[in-house]
């Protein structure tokens, strides 16, 4: 394609920008304005360059590409070593888009340290596409981890009254699954003596050590999803993280668990998968129908949001492990379509936040008399995080389902519940918050959609559509990709017996 | 030009909904009934076109959803089944818009209710022209969007927010049936277009496949499945509680969706779908029975609503009912035949009753009406006209569809077929006992809206009710022209469109007619059986209309202290048919309260004590206590992660440092 190192550029770009607010100096007022503006441009910049990515994507080679590779650690076969397939593509894409984004929605809200903030969000930037483009296992583990301290820092030092105790429990939660990968990926290294993902790809790890490593990244990527019931971190974090930091957990962070699945567990441990796929089954299948109850029963607007999360999350696994390509396809696609919905409804959140100061849903109300247009976006993307057909929620759910009710009725059966729930839980929200009659004075004071705000949803709202009317610009890319691995893995559960659980245990014993 | 008759909607819709402050309220009123009125001309157009022998098409738009073997395509399949609906969903929109420019003229945000009614039209387009399933479900649930929209259009009544939500996820309850329909077709013919899975289902008529554990005969699965979504678009017993609060919405839009439109989406689904049905005569026999048992249970609710519209309401149930039971004898041209006919006459009852109401000032209740014949007479003489064609006199078109029906049921020799009819005639009876005790109440008798309720509505009232009435006229008074046009081209329809479609939806011509649209697959032609049943079958409707109209006017008209003594008499018969047979206590009881209970028990124990507590919050509680005892430092806890790094660190360091020497 072109000579440039177009995706390392995509890459480390954000980095010049954290330069150049580093460097600002003087007035704080003047400070905080230019680093926003600085911020803001850059992020723009790198959205722009890593359009240049989908439009150079060669949709009929299946492999990675945009491939660049530096010795790092010379001697040990680890290196820095990226490169994109149709897979990750678009989780490059959401993350360098919905960077801008909380920019801007953060351009008033954020009062404090807006520098620090600002490169912050910078650095996160860089850490989510290095991650999503790491080709090689130790870079892979560096930005993985490494996409927690900005996020953190975010939450701690941004974040609401109980910040404190959201940041606590993330690093708790966080922390106990990457030892364990950590671990893992030390093994993998010395069972095939390379850290390269495109070699481990190729190596077939023995079935009973399979079962291990499974179980390792697991417990770091189910924390990420997150699945129940390891997923009561992410409704306080929600809670207490600023909107923009909602938007890109929301939007990228929880997405990382998903893509480290699809990366490592499914291809890597094809036997591993097998045998826990009715684990991840039942685990999902409890949290679409477990989290929507609890959705309903919410009082806290950004709650009730991330519990919902959990479950649209939920189908993406059902959709992972149905191991075909409806499944996996629908899988991403969801978790692209929750990427933009969720975050967006996030805004929705902070538009009023930003008002009013409180997520309280009882003290909203007829909304829809004085913010109109605040009450269309928000319409829009509740029905786009019901699944009505022609927003992006449906195409992602229904593929989801087409997979899952191949593999089991009862996961189709129980997931599709989440259609009922979802709705109900969905549209209570939004009739408590923009329905009924105006009557608090202070409502009647709020003002409408400025136009920054309309500007941060208006991609959104475009994309939504798009995705949900013509969703094949964005499957058919990643199809070639998707088609390779179901293959690989059916192949590879053909050469190899199935794990029994007999053979485990035996294992264990000797 | 079909393409045209789909999108003129959608795009007048949208002019209309973002523009509305460019083009004002004439002009969107203007754009969105414009539009309407050139795709029904249109559509009448292709109708004629296929009625007189011409062929359906296919018009391809888009690619949609294409991964792997699932290919879903934007396409518009037009042929005699969709022709059909063509006409019945774009004549009833543009007379229900031109109704709304005169009921709507008082309510502050007309565009907004004309972008809502021109956004229905084009989801329930998409949904009749769809020519696979998904694309159907596509309209399916657009049109649901829409009528959330449309009954919580006043969005100041808490009232109207708890029906619209209430219909939606009512109808989710039914789509839910509905989407796992879709993914077992899916799964048994690798394909959702309507074309290859008519063609291959002979082919699986044997078939079976494995739902929730259990072996089952697979069109029968699927075909259940379908069904559960009909009865919750089509407000079948069991999920109907949605229908009767949708009346919270503007009577407009009780006259296009709950009556003559959405509605039927259900029973055009089967139909659209007969060719799987019919391979599947446990799913027919059970549609038949619920199809009854709606027709009967609604009937009976009917006779003792004081609502006018809530009377209609359950009206409108119960006639869906004898839809599905004649889908369920395999009459499918009955069940279009009736939906066609009933969608004129209870369209032009509806936008009746809204004149009356619109004349009463936003008064429902028929307790406080009567009399109103020589004050409103255009309105009385077209309400008559509706009852009669509901009731099932002739020459008015329900005459022709609901035998047609009645016929088939008894005509197809089954003991399903046995039930339906005889439900079908007691509720036949009680259709005329409402719809006249209906009539009379409201036009006859002694005025029961004296100056005291006047007095209650005070002018100031009224200012601050923008959706309330005026409160100017003291009198009732006659609607205006724009309102009565609609309703004169209705009435046109509930009296001439049962003789003239006779012929060819259930008659000599409906095999050249439908087609491969409706298919006969199981070699059983009821309706040619139906043709030759015995002349008291023939006849026993029309006994059962005029008996039922006869009670009514003599406990309204002649001895109106009659009701009274019967209630008394009957009184817990009374009550369970005031109450709705309590399906909505019902409900509330075993699934609202449990949800809402569960949700907060899950959230509060399961997250709270029992995940927090033995996970993060206990843990953290050992570590804090650990690290009290270990060391005096004071530790923030970002000092905590950076440590947590720098294990992880000392750990790639180490393993490098191992490797390089191993």
């Amino acid at each position: 394609m072109t000579g440039l190192p177009l995706l390392s550029l995509v890459t480390f770009l954000p980095l010049a920008g954290v330069v150049l607010v580093f460097l600002l100096r003087g007035d704080e007022a003047r400070v905080a304005t230019q680093s926003r503006w600085i911020a803001l441009l850059t992020s723009l910049f790198v959205f722009v360059l890593s359009l240049l990515l989908w439009v150079n994507f060669d949709t009929s080679n299946p492999g990675f590409q945009f491939v660049e590779k530096l010795n790092w650690l010379p001697g040990t076969g680890v290196s820095y070593h990226a490169g994109i397939d149709g897979i990750s593509l678009f989780f490059v894409l959401l993350s360098t888009l919905l960077t801008p984004i909380c920019i801007l929605s953060s351009w008033e809200a954020v009062e404090k340290r807006v520098k620090e903030y600002m490169i912050a969000f910078l650095v996160l930037e860089t850490l989510m596409v290095g991650m999503f483009a790491a080709l090689d296992l130790i870079t892979f583990y560096i930005f993985f981890e490494g996409v927690l301290i900005p996020m953190f820092i975010i939450i701690g030092v941004w974040g609401g009254q109980r910040r404190v105790y959201a940041a606590f429990k993330l690093f708790l939660y966080t922390l106990s699954g990457s030892v364990l990968m950590l671990v893992a990926i030390l093994v993998m290294y010395w069972d095939a003596g390379t850290s390269d993902i495109v070699s481990l790809l190729q190596h077939s790890f023995p079935v009973g050590m399979q079962t291990w490593l499974w179980l390792a990244f697991f417990a770091s990527f189910a924390v990420k999803v997150p699945m129940w019931p390891v997923h009561t971190w992410l409704p306080d974090a929600h809670v207490e993280a600023p909107t923009a930091g909602s938007v890109i957990l929301a939007g990228v962070l929880l997405k990382m668990g998903g893509y480290g699945f699809l990366r490592f567990s499914i291809p890597m441990f094809p036997q591993a998968t097998e045998f826990f796929q009715p684990l991840i089954f039942v685990l999902s299948a409890i949290a679409v129908v477990y989290t929507s109850l609890v959705a309903l029963a919410q009082e806290d607007m950004k709650k009730l949001i991330a519990y919902s999360s959990v479950a649209h999350m939920g189908f993406v696994t059902i959709g992972l492990f149905a191991l075909n390509q409806q499944g996996i396809q629908g899988a991403v696609f969801q978790m692209l379509s929750h990427g933009i919905v969720s975050g967006a409804l996030f805004l929705c959140v902070g538009v009023v936040y930003d008002r009013l100061h409180t997520r309280e849903i009882s003290r909203y109300g007829g909304l829809a008399e004085n913010m109109p247009r605040y009450a269309l976006v928000f319409l829009f993307f509740t029905f786009a995080t019901i699944g009505l057909p022609g927003t992006s929620g449906f195409v992602g759910e229904f593929t989801v389902l087409v997979g899952a009710y191949m593999a089991s009725t009862w996961v189709a059966f129980f997931a599709s519940t989440g259609l009922i729930l979802g709705a109900a839980y969905s549209l209570w929200l939004y009739r408590r918050v923009v329905f009924g009659k105006l009557e608090k004075a202070d409502l009647k004071l709020m003002p409408d959609l400025s136009a920054r705000e309309i500007a941060t949803f208006a991609p959104l709202v475009i994309l939504a559509l798009w995705m949900g009317v013509y969703p094949a610009s964005f499957m058919d890319p990643m199809a070639g990709s998707i088609e390779l691995l179901v293959k690989n893995y059916k192949a590879a559960l053909a050469a190899v017996e199935p794990i029994s659980l007999t053979g485990t245990l035996l294992a264990w014993v000797q | 030009m079909y393409a045209a008759i789909v999108f003129l909607p959608l795009i007048a819709a949208i002019l209309a909904g973002f523009g509305g402050r460019v083009l004002g309220d004439r002009g969107a009123q203007f754009v969105t009934t414009v539009a309407v009125f050139i795709a029904a001309i249109l559509s009448w157009v292709s109708f004629i076109g296929i009625a007189s022998g011409g062929a359906g098409q296919t018009v391809e738009l888009l690619r949609w959803i294409d991964v792997g073997s699932l290919d879903v395509s934007w396409a518009l399949r037009i042929d005699s089944l969709s022709a059909t609906m063509l006409i019945v969903v774009t004549t009833v929109s543009a007379c229900v818009h031109l109704y709304s420019i005169g009921y709507m003229s008082e309510d502050p945000a007309k565009p907004r209710f004309m972008a809502y009614l021109s956004l229905f039209t084009f989801f329930m387009l998409m949904l009749v022209t769809a020519d696979n399933l998904v694309q159907m479900f596509f309209g399916w649930e657009g049109v649901g969007l829409a009528s959330y929209l449309l009954i919580g259009f006043w969005y100041k009544k808490p009232s109207a927010n708890a029906a619209a939500i209430k219909a939606f996820v009512v109808n989710r309850v039914g789509d839910f049936g509905y989407a796992l329909g879709i993914f077992g077709i899916f799964m048994l013919f690798d394909s959702v277009s309507f074309d290859a899975i008519f063609r291959a289902a002979p082919g699986v008529k044997d078939a079976t496949f494995v739902f929730l554990g259990m072996e089952v005969h697979a069109l029968t699965c699927i075909c259940l499945l379908l069904f559960v979504g009909a009865m919750g678009k089509s407000a079948q017993l069991g999920l109907h509680t949605w229908l009767p609060d949708a009346m919270e919405g503007p009577t407009p839009v009780s006259a296009l969706i709950h009556a003559a439109t959405m509605v039927t989406a259900g029973v055009f689904m089967v139909c659209r779908m007969s060719p799987l049905f019919e391979f599947a005569p446990t799913a027919l026999t059970v549609v038949t029975i619920v199809g009854a048992s709606t027709a009967f249970f609604a009937a009976t609710v009917g006779l003792t609503q004081t609502d006018i519209k809530r009377v209609i309401a359950y009206s409108t149930c119960s006639q869906l009912g004898y839809m599905f039971f004649a889908v369920g004898v395999s009459a499918y041209g009955a069940a279009m035949f009736h939906l066609m006919t009933h969608a004129f006459f209870k369209a032009l009852l509806f936008l009746g009753a809204g004149s009356v109401i619109h004349a009463m000032h936003h008064e429902q209740d028929m307790r406080k009406m009567g009399g109103l014949a020589k004050h409103i007479k255009i309105t009385y003489a077209l309400m008559w006209i509706g009852t009669l064609a509901l009731v099932g006199i002739p020459p008015f078109a329900g005459f022709f569809s609901k035998d047609i029906v009645l016929e088939s049921a008894y005509a197809v020799g089954t003991q399903a077929g046995y039930y339906a009819f005889i439900l079908g005639s007691i509720a036949a009876f009680m259709t005329a006992f409402y719809s006249g005790r209906l009539t009379f109440m409201t036009f006859h008798g002694k005025p029961r809206w004296g100056a005291d309720e006047h007095a209650a509505h005070g002018h100031d009232d009224h200012a601050h009710n923008d959706h309330h009435g005026h409160g100017h006229a003291h009198t009732p008074h006659e609607s205006p022209l724009v309102m009565l046009v609609p309703l004169f081209v209705l009435a046109l329809g509930a009296v001439v469109s049962g003789w003239l479609g006779y012929n060819i939806f259930v008659g000599e011509g409906r095999e050249h007619f439908w087609g491969e649209a409706l298919s006969t697959a199981s070699g059983k032609d009821t309706l040619e059986l139906a043709h030759h049943v015995p002349l008291w079958v023939k006849l026993l409707p029309l006994v059962m209309g005029v008996s039922g109209l006869g009670l009514s006017w003599l406990f309204y008209v002649k001895s109106p202290h009659l009701p009274g003594q019967v209630a008394t008499s009957f009184r817990g018969l009374y009550q369970f048919s005031l109450n709705k047979w309590f399906f909505d206590e019902l409900y509330d009881l075993i699934f609202v309260r449990p949800a809402l209970w569960l949700g907060r028990v899950l959230w509060k124990r399961g997250d709270g004590t029992i995940i927090d507590g033995f996970g993060p919050n206990g843990v953290a509680w050992v570590t804090v206590f650990l690290s009290r005892r270990a060391s005096a430092v004071q530790s923030g806890f970002l000092y905590h992660y950076a440590f947590a790094m720098l294990i992880g660190l000392v750990a790639l360091v180490s393993w490098y440092l191992f490797s390089r020497n191993g």
